[in-house]
């Protein structure tokens, strides 16, 4: 299949030149997905953007995902990118430990990641390094927890009137 | 020589004006708050604050089945609600591997092109308000009526549609919709036409809008502009044609482009579209395909009530799928429609249970926005107005 | 003999009073109950949804402007009517207790729409669960959203609230009692 041949040219050329940065490569649904290490992240997708035969210029999404059972891979960031004149996209994933959410910035890149960013801080907690305006953007500044991450409710704290045995809650 | 040294202290304490335009505030529609730095009447810098609508919808979708979560997805986008329901149930029949019938693909198109046409009418006419040009507003405002009354028709509800089903359509339209389908692309243009007469050559209009709020293609593309705003730009980058879903494969239409990415190119390029969309509509009708009205996935179409009172295999259906019993696969996908503002993208995690695992919405409005500063920066302040609004900045889904 | 057509329209209930050749004598509340219901002037705080059906509301079809409430104000301390259209966040929460304050009396609140009511469809961590427990409350518009008649079925309540409370009201103690539970004087 196409985009089969696409995963593995792809995938031949990001290890010859990233060699064990790259971790798993793999179709998924239409998309070849690439799990990378964290470190480099900038330089690979920095190649993926500039080489003449990737092209991957446009930065379609950029958002975070939390897995508390993975350890030491709890927090995830998932990158898709899009190559416009050839229409071919990409996904990206990387992990990082809870205790160490640490992630290099892409904003040196790609001007959209700055409140992508901003907003998977929000959510998760993930802190981007060198981003040149690191808050919160979407929920309140002196909020003290990250709401998307699994442990939290997601319910307001503050409601006196909901039954919670009626909700299959004790 | 007095006059002169009095002149150079006076240019070197110039103070700059803080401005704080919002969060409440009559010309910016919707919620956002953008502090100015302003030097007299021209704009320095500019800070933007967003969330003041925050609603959580990504944590929400974590709790929800799948149905009860197109009902959030009409709250992104709401004055183009329907794109935003068949984004979503298309997202679901990509990760079940479920196919369409041609039937139920023409009708989605027909549904997804009103919606759009009612997207755009409201930011063109809100673009005159903003010069001060209030008829086209009132003039406009009575056709979206005529869109609402077809969505009633169909699904019973006006804005918020939660239209139809994962795998087709809840109903067949009746001929009552067809009927008014049909006066609508009858009467519709001319209406159009009128409106365009009102502003399209308007030496106002155009002093005001031309060179205002102008971006590059190259900076566009690198704040991931989409839609209407990137085509304007310069860059004919519709997901309609690029990943064609729902048979756009079969439909023969332009992509208007622009040339300097100025207000007045994003509206003209929203009107072209409109027309566009009048094309696609009757093109759908002409050619509808018969057959069914929905796709063949017991699993997740929820049986027709008649059934379900009396026929125990569809009552057994609508149990598992309302309590969401039936069998999810595990995986992954990314699937992006064409909405009023672009490409609007579902990152769907499931890991098998009733529940998304994760639903990630890429909601246009809240990646182009931050291009914002940068498009009014050396402009003047009702220069910034407009930038507004002919960005088409929907509160709900730049904050979701 | 030409016929004239009966004339379409009705006329405003005049209120009890005395009536003679040349004047008309009521009580002073029921004049100005009248003049007030009449002539509101809203200021649309509208945050989403419910914000474009309010617009359809005040578009030809439903006209809104036949009720009296035909000029909108944005500036708090010239509006009679605070409506409240579309949820609040718990951000947006000071923002709406600070236009509230500002408007002048006598002011009222209508909350429209499920989410303004009481939180709607949201009960996140985020939204604020109806507007009443910051401000108080006249009327509420049950609906997501709700359609333009329900709208106007709302106004005309406000309209009798309007026309039945006394002039005076700010000065009654359970309307201080009432502000004082929310803090405000």
């Amino acid at each position: 299949m196409m985009e089969e041949t696409m995963l593995h040219t792809i995938h031949d050329k990001l290890k010859e030149k990233f060699g064990e940065e790259i971790m798993e490569a793999q179709m998924s649904y239409d998309f070849p997905v690439f799990t990378v290490k964290k470190d480099k992240i900038v330089e690979i997708i920095q190649y993926l953007k500039e080489d003449p035969e990737m092209g991957f210029q446009y930065l379609t999404d950029l958002c975070g995902i939390h897995f508390p059972n993975a350890k030491d891979h709890e927090l995830g960031v998932v990158y898709h990118l899009h190559n416009l004149p050839k229409n071919k996209r990409i996904r990206l994933k990387l992990y990082t430990s809870i205790h160490d959410p640490s992630v290099p910035t892409l904003t040196s890149l790609f001007s959209a990641a700055n409140w992508m960013e901003r907003e998977t801080f929000d959510f998760f907690g993930i802190v981007f390094k060198g981003h040149p305006n690191l808050k919160r953007i979407l929920n309140v500044e002196d909020m003290n927890y990250f709401p998307l991450r699994k442990e939290f409710p997601l319910e307001d704290a503050t409601r006196e009137d909901k039954d919670d045995t009626m909700f299959g809650r004790g | 020589m007095n006059h002169k040294e009095e002149v150079k202290t006076i240019t070197e304490e110039k103070e700059y004006s803080i401005l704080n335009l919002g969060p409440t505030h009559p010309a910016t529609h919707g919620i956002f708050q953008n502090v100015l730095k302003m030097d007299g009447e021209v704009i320095v810098d500019s800070e933007a604050t967003i969330g003041y609508i925050h609603r959580a919808f990504e944590k929400l979708a974590e709790r929800r089945p799948f149905y009860q979560i197109t009902p959030l997805t009409d709250r992104m986008n709401y004055c183009s609600s329907p794109i935003n329901n068949m984004g979503w149930h298309m997202t679901v029949e990509k990760l079940i591997g479920a196919t369409m019938p041609k039937r139920v693909d023409y009708m989605r198109v027909i549904i997804m092109e009103l919606s759009r046409i009612a997207d755009h009418i409201v930011c063109n006419s809100v673009i005159g308000v903003d010069t001060g040009a209030l008829t086209g507003f009132v003039y406009l405002f009575q056709w979206r009526e005529h869109i609402y009354e077809i969505f009633e028709e169909i699904c019973g509800a006006r804005l918020t549609t939660n239209i139809g089903r994962i795998g087709g359509m809840e109903r067949d339209f009746s001929h009552i919709a067809w009927d008014k389908i049909d006066r609508f692309i009858k009467q519709f243009p001319k209406a159009l036409e009128e409106f365009e007469n009102l502003l399209m050559r308007n030496r106002i209009f155009m002093d005001r809008t031309i060179g205002t709020g102008p971006i590059s293609a190259e900076r566009a593309l690198n704040y991931s502009f989409a839609g209407p705003n990137l085509r304007a730009a310069g860059v004919d980058y519709d997901v309609r044609v690029m990943n064609p879903y729902s048979s756009y494969q079969d439909f023969d239409f332009v992509i208007p482009v622009g040339t300097n990415g100025d207000t007045y190119d994003r509206f003209m390029v929203r009107q072209e579209e409109m027309k566009q969309s009048i094309s696609i509509i009757k093109q759908a009708i002409k050619n509808l395909p018969d057959g069914p009205f929905h796709a063949d996935i017991p699993d997740f179409y929820l049986p027709p009530k008649e059934l379900v009172y009396n026929n125990m295999e569809a009552l057994i259906y609508h149990f598992k799928i309302v309590m969401g019993e039936t069998e999810v696969p595990v995986g992954e996908v990314y699937h992006c429609v064409e909405g009023g503002n672009g490409e609007l993208g579902f990152y769907f995690v499931s890991d098998g249970g009733r529940t998304p695992y994760r639903l990630h919405f890429r909601r246009p409005c809240f990646i182009y926005y931050q291009a914002y500063a940068e498009m009014i920066r050396g402009g003047m302040l009702s220069d910034a107005i407009l930038t507004m609004s002919s960005m088409n900045v929907i509160a709900g889904e730049l904050d979701a | 003999m030409s016929t004239i057509a009966k004339p379409n329209y009705s006329l405003a209930k005049t209120p009890e009073g005395v009536e003679g050749h040349g004047f008309f004598a009521t009580t002073l509340d029921k004049a100005v109950g009248l003049a007030r219901k009449n002539s509101i002037w809203p200021l649309p705080f509208a945050t989403s949804c419910c914000g474009i059906e309010f617009m359809a509301t005040m578009g030809a079809h439903y006209d809104l402007g036949r009720f009296g409430a035909e000029r909108l104000s944005f500036s708090p301390r010239q509006a009679d009517l605070l409506m409240v259209m579309g949820t609040i966040a718990k951000k947006m929460g000071p923002i709406l207790r600070q236009v509230y304050e500002q408007m002048a009396e006598p002011k009222w609140v209508l909350s429209m729409g499920a989410c303004a009511s009481s939180g709607g469809i949201f009960d996140t961590y985020s939204v604020l669960q109806g507007i009443d427990r910051i401000i108080p409350v006249d009327v509420y518009i049950p609906g997501c959203p709700p359609r333009p008649e329900q709208v106007i079925d709302g106004i005309i309540k406000i309209q009798e609230l309007i026309q039945s409370e006394s002039i005076r009201r700010r000065d009654t103690p359970e309307y201080k009692a009432m502000l004082a539970q929310y803090g405000m004087e």
